[in-house]
């Protein structure tokens, strides 16, 4: 046991004890524990694997930046990979376990890796795609998978609630340390409505790890409960997007043993900002050095927070590495608390140095040790015997929102860091994040920023806190690397060393994207929160220019990893999407019906009675008794809009290619409306009721798509016709009534005379019903049958479908759904989107007359002559029947010529559609076949590649029934 | 994540609620040569700076608009009713 929990001290409550378990071993610790502090205190300094080589990692800070100590905690479905141990809360019952290792972590085979490291350096996955590809796939991808990886995500539903939430404010101020609580602080008493979010459990940021700090804290933060602020902790603020919005996720319960059902785990803030303060702090920089990942070695700023929130000692004896004032600051700490500090190893210039610990000016050589630090080799220098490592490699702004909306990082050679411009549109930065140090500096630009964003809205404001000298010294240069040999990490996460930097940028990669992507430095969970800078310097140096050459790579959403749960907030399982229900649903269910969702409908497929034992016999019976006798189907779903204005009618001829200008009152129209480009994009009927009121139907995929199409060209195209849209779609209960007995049937229903003198095909007009409604009623036929569709007020439309079975009982009249109406479309040769996929023009589907020659114009009109959409060799619309009656022809097949191979260059086109026709007793298709409409009677073969087949079939005429449309008219 | 767009008929609202279809080009004229047409359905400047486009204010009140926008900083510059000076 090499780490240790101290006497006193921390902000634990010593009072309780909290048991966890890391790999089924039971241990405890205090509430005010992260996980990785309660394993530091249990002296569980080995947490995890790398990525790559399965090195022993454990810890190396104590925040959001963490790379190394990834576990997955949590059961069943609550299990949770990549969760950083730093960021972890402990409670009560926690289960953790480490990732990435085989048989277990003490004893990891994975570890063997490190001896392939040569094979597995820059560029690998560049040049290993280099090599067979059959090797790929069954040598590398298996093996390689199985060795590097993070932690598996669970496969079950995670029964925790997530949820999604918007606030406003005057002030957003991100970061609660130093800058960000004066900022929030001086905000809130000048009167302004201030949110002040945190990523960390406690709000105070850097603070709580200098107890001298903590009465002020306290003061400060029994304050602002006082004032208009939103206190936010636990909530990371992962984006800066347009208008001054900011995601931030917001833990509400991932700390809680068990967590209420009644209110989110996490929830997903989009928080509007007029202001914002950026007080986001610094990122301490590892220092690059052989051995530098070995357990034991961490920040300087960890071992501070550890030391004074937790009450953990990080060894027994630590040696520390500073480059800057912060080593100076700690040793000063820990010799005060009476722990041994090793030696005090400095590059360059530091502050005065009183304490015990020897004071050595140089750099690291190499870390010595296995799953446990042992010493450190000074490079040229001497062996300190220390069980620890507390290194400080300068500061890193923390930058990243600044930096979300396209503006650059800026290098900076006085601080050593990039910078993001302090003043932008809508966000200032404050303290560390602007590269000052110092509390007392921070507290004071903190106060100043947030006064200057209040000004910027109106509102004047009084500086909490003055301006005060920031207690720093100039930061030596980045870059020095020595000569020990051994790997110096770079990017723990990844297992980048400085040696894959220097290959990449003598292979031509030293750009700091390019470096990225060839040594996958910066990927990952942490996307370098740690890593990039070193990386930046090492590769300058290698490159013989500056850091500020090479660059960052672009920093973007999401700062730390977002869960999908707080993505998707409520929107899951029976939640995703609503559930739309045709007004004859419930008479469906009556009578059994089974659904299929078309979109967010549910439509009626087939309606399965006593006795049969398969969808195909319902479906059958349903089609053999609308051809005999008749049959009612729900064809609510359609698209509905109803048309008014004295321009209606000249309105319409515009939008189909079809004459629709004298177009009688009481009469329906089949229509295609084709898209600009000259391609269809939907049909249906639209018929005149009114001189000045027209009521169109379009498919049901297509309802909203048309409504928004007519509107476009209503509005924006043609705003001087006088035409007025109202989609009608859920306010009419419409069905369809198909058969030779439909009319007798419905003549029991309809108070009108339907005989075919008074009520003739394509006659559609409002007509009264018994019951004493008024429905309207439209002679028009899907089936090929003779058929009426019968449109009544959404709420009478259960009544009146029980009234037409009821009525048409001694016919024998059966419901019919989605897939009988398939079937009879099809034997009737008509089409849907199957067939208008986008592609076709109308003379491919054999409409070509539906196209005016004398309307000088209408949507599509213009591009409609273009030479390929006129060429005879065009796929156009066929019926295809095979040679012998028991073979299934299968939507999708390919059409070859006869004998001719099954290759690209023979496809002759496709089935779009087929069907059992049981009325012709074998199976049928509709298809778009080259110059199909010159080639009925002309044998071929389709192509069933799915089902390896190849069946001998003739291309007929797509009407496979009723071709004089006799049945129609009767 | 979100930005505000300031309907002329709705005020500010988020822009979730609308509906791209693409730069705000007049249709040609019924009779104007074919090229013309092939300019105005396949054509497209996409500028990094200004641009005018159709936004349908689809979850609000359907009315087809032109936003002036800028498609480097998205700033909206304005937003006008595509049916012009219309009563
Ligand atoms: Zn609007």
């Amino acid at each position: 046991m090499t780490s240790h929990r101290l006497p006193t001290g921390g902000r634990l409550d010593r009072s309780r004890r909290v048991e966890f378990s890391f790999d089924g071993k039971q241990l405890a610790g205090h509430p005010g524990d992260t996980l990785a502090s309660a394993l530091l205190a249990n002296g569980q300094r080995l947490m995890a694997r790398s990525f790559k080589y399965h090195r022993p990692r454990g810890v190396v800070t104590a925040g959001s930046a963490e790379p190394n100590a990834l576990m997955t905690i949590g059961r069943e479905g609550r299990t949770e990979p990549n969760t950083r141990a730093t960021m972890v809360e402990l409670y009560q019952g926690l289960e953790a376990h480490s990732q990435n290792r085989w048989p277990s972590l003490d004893h990891d085979i994975g570890a063997l890796n490190g001896l392939l490291s040569r094979f597995l350096g820059a560029g690998f996955y560049y040049k290993t795609f280099m090599w067979p590809a059959s090797f790929w796939e069954k040598v590398y991808e298996p093996i390689i998978r199985r060795a590097a990886g993070l932690g598996r995500a669970t496969t079950l539903q995670d029964p925790d609630r997530y949820e999604k939430t918007w606030a406003h404010c005057d002030l957003l101020v991100i970061g609660a340390g130093a800058a960000g609580l004066a900022a929030a602080l001086t905000a809130a008493r000048a009167g302004a409505s201030v949110v002040l979010a945190d990523e960390g459990m406690e709000l105070g940021g850097g603070l709580l790890s200098d107890p001298a700090a903590w009465p002020q804290l306290t003061e400060i933060l029994a304050e602002l409960a006082t004032l208009n602020v939103r206190l936010l902790p636990r909530t990371t603020v992962f984006g800066w997007y347009d208008g001054n919005v900011f995601g931030a996720v917001e833990r509400v319960q991932k700390h809680l043993a068990a967590p209420s059902p009644d209110a989110p785990v996490e929830r997903l803030w989009r928080i509007a900002a007029r202001q914002a303060v950026l007080a986001t702090g610094a990122e301490e920089r590892p220092q690059v050095f052989a051995g530098n990942d070995i357990p034991g070695i961490m920040t300087a700023s960890a071992t501070a927070s550890y030391l004074h929130r937790q009450a953990v000692a990080p060894g027994q004896r630590t040696t520390i590495l500073t480059q800057g004032p912060a080593g100076f600051a700690l040793a000063a700490q820990m010799e005060a608390l009476g722990l041994e500090v090793a030696a005090l190893v400095s590059l360059g210039d530091g502050p005065s140095w009183q304490g015990k610990a020897p004071l050595i000016r140089g750099i690291p050589g190499k870390a010595i040790g296995g799953k446990s630090l042992k010493a450190l080799q000074i490079e040229g220098g001497a062996r300190i015997e220390a069980d620890a490592i507390a290194m400080s490699g300068g500061f890193s702004p923390v930058i990243h929102l600044a930096c979300h909306r396209g503006t650059r990082p800026v290098w900076s050679d006085a601080r050593q860091a990039f910078l993001a411009p302090v003043e932008q549109e809508g966000l200032l930065i404050a303290g560390a994040a602007a590269g000052l140090s110092g509390h007392a500096a921070c507290l004071g630009d903190g106060a100043a920023r947030a006064t200057a964003a209040l000004a910027r809205i109106g509102l004047r404001a009084t500086p909490a806190f003055g301006p005060a000298p920031e207690d720093t010294i100039a930061q030596p240069p980045l870059g020095a690397l020595g000569k020990t040999k051994g790997k110096k990490f770079v990017d723990y996460q990844n297992d980048v060393h400085a040696r894959d930097l220097i290959l990449a940028a003598a292979e031509g990669y030293a750009d700091a994207e390019l470096a990225k992507r060839y040594t996958t430095s910066g990927m990952a969970t942490d996307q370098g929160k740690l890593g990039n800078i070193n990386a930046a310097a090492i590769l300058a140096k290698a490159r013989g220019t500056t850091i500020a050459e090479v660059g960052l790579t672009t920093f973007r959403p999401f700062y730390t990893p977002v869960s999908f749960g707080a993505l998707a907030g409520t929107s899951r399982g029976h939640d995703f999407q609503p559930v739309r229900r045709s007004p004859l649903h419930g008479w469906a269910e009556s009578l059994g019906a089974e659904f299929v969702e078309t979109g967010l409908w549910y439509r009626s497929a087939w309606f399965p009675r006593a006795g049969e034992t398969g969808w195909r016999q319902s479906v059958d019976r349903e089609v053999l008794t609308v051809r005999r006798a008749a049959g009612l189907c729900d064809v609510s779903t359609l698209g509905k809009i109803e048309i008014f204005g004295a321009d209606a009618a000249e309105f319409l001829n515009r939008i189909y290619s079809n004459g629709f200008a004298k177009l009688p009152v009481g009469r329906a129209r089949y229509g295609l409306m084709l898209r600009e480009d000259g391609f269809i994009y939907d049909d249906g009927t639209t018929s005149r009721l009114g001189e000045d009121h027209f009521y169109m139907t379009t498919t049901t995929a297509l309802a909203a798509g048309v409504m928004t199409h007519l509107e476009f060209c209503a509005q924006a195209l043609w705003p001087d016709l006088d035409v007025r849209l109202a989609s009608a779609t859920d306010q009419w209960a419409q069905m369809a009534v198909a058969g030779p007995m439909a009319r007798q049937i419905l003549q029991r229903i309809v108070d009108t005379d339907l005989s075919n003198e008074a009520f003739p095909f394509m006659a559609a007009r409002e007509v009264p019903l018994k019951c004493g409604i008024t429905g309207r009623l439209f002679r028009i036929s899907f089936s090929g049958e003779l058929a009426y569709e019968l449109a009544v007020p959404a709420g009478y439309g259960e009544a009146v479908a029980a009234a037409i079975m009821t009525a048409g009982a001694p016919e024998g009249i059966c419901a019919y759904g989605s897939e009988a109406l398939a079937v009879l479309r099809i034997e009737k040769g008509h089409v849907t989107h199957a067939e208008i996929n986008g592609t076709v023009v109308p003379a491919d589907l054999g409409m070509g007359k539906m196209v005016s020659t004398v309307k000088p114009d209408f949507i599509g009109k213009h591009l409609l002559d273009r030479e390929g959409l006129t060429d005879p060799a065009r796929p156009q619309l066929v019926g295809v029947v095979p040679l012998d009656p028991a073979m299934p022809l299968r939507t999708g097949s390919h059409v070859l010529a006869k004998g001719a191979e099954a290759t690209l260059e023979n496809d002759q086109g496709y089935l779009t559609s087929s069907a059992h026709s049981p009325h012709l007793g074998h199976s049928i298709a509709l298809a778009l076949v080259a110059g199909g409409s010159q080639r009925h009677g002309e044998e071929v073969v389709v192509w069933d590649g799915l089902n390896d087949a190849a069946i001998p079939a003739r291309l007929t005429s797509p009407v496979f029934i009723d071709p004089k449309n006799e049945k129609l008219h009767a | 994540m979100a930005s505000l767009i300031p309907c002329p008929h709705c005020g500010p609202r988020p822009k979730e609620e609308f509906t791209v279809r693409g730069a705000a080009l007049p249709r040609p004229a019924p009779n104007a040569p074919v090229a013309e047409w092939q300019a105005h359905v396949y054509l497209r400047e996409n500028p990094r700076g200004d641009y005018a486009e159709h936004w349908h204010h689809s979850g609000g009140c359907r009315r087809w608009l032109v936003v002036n926008r800028n498609t480097a900083t998205h700033a909206v510059h304005s937003v006008t009713d595509a049916a012009g000076e219309r009563p």
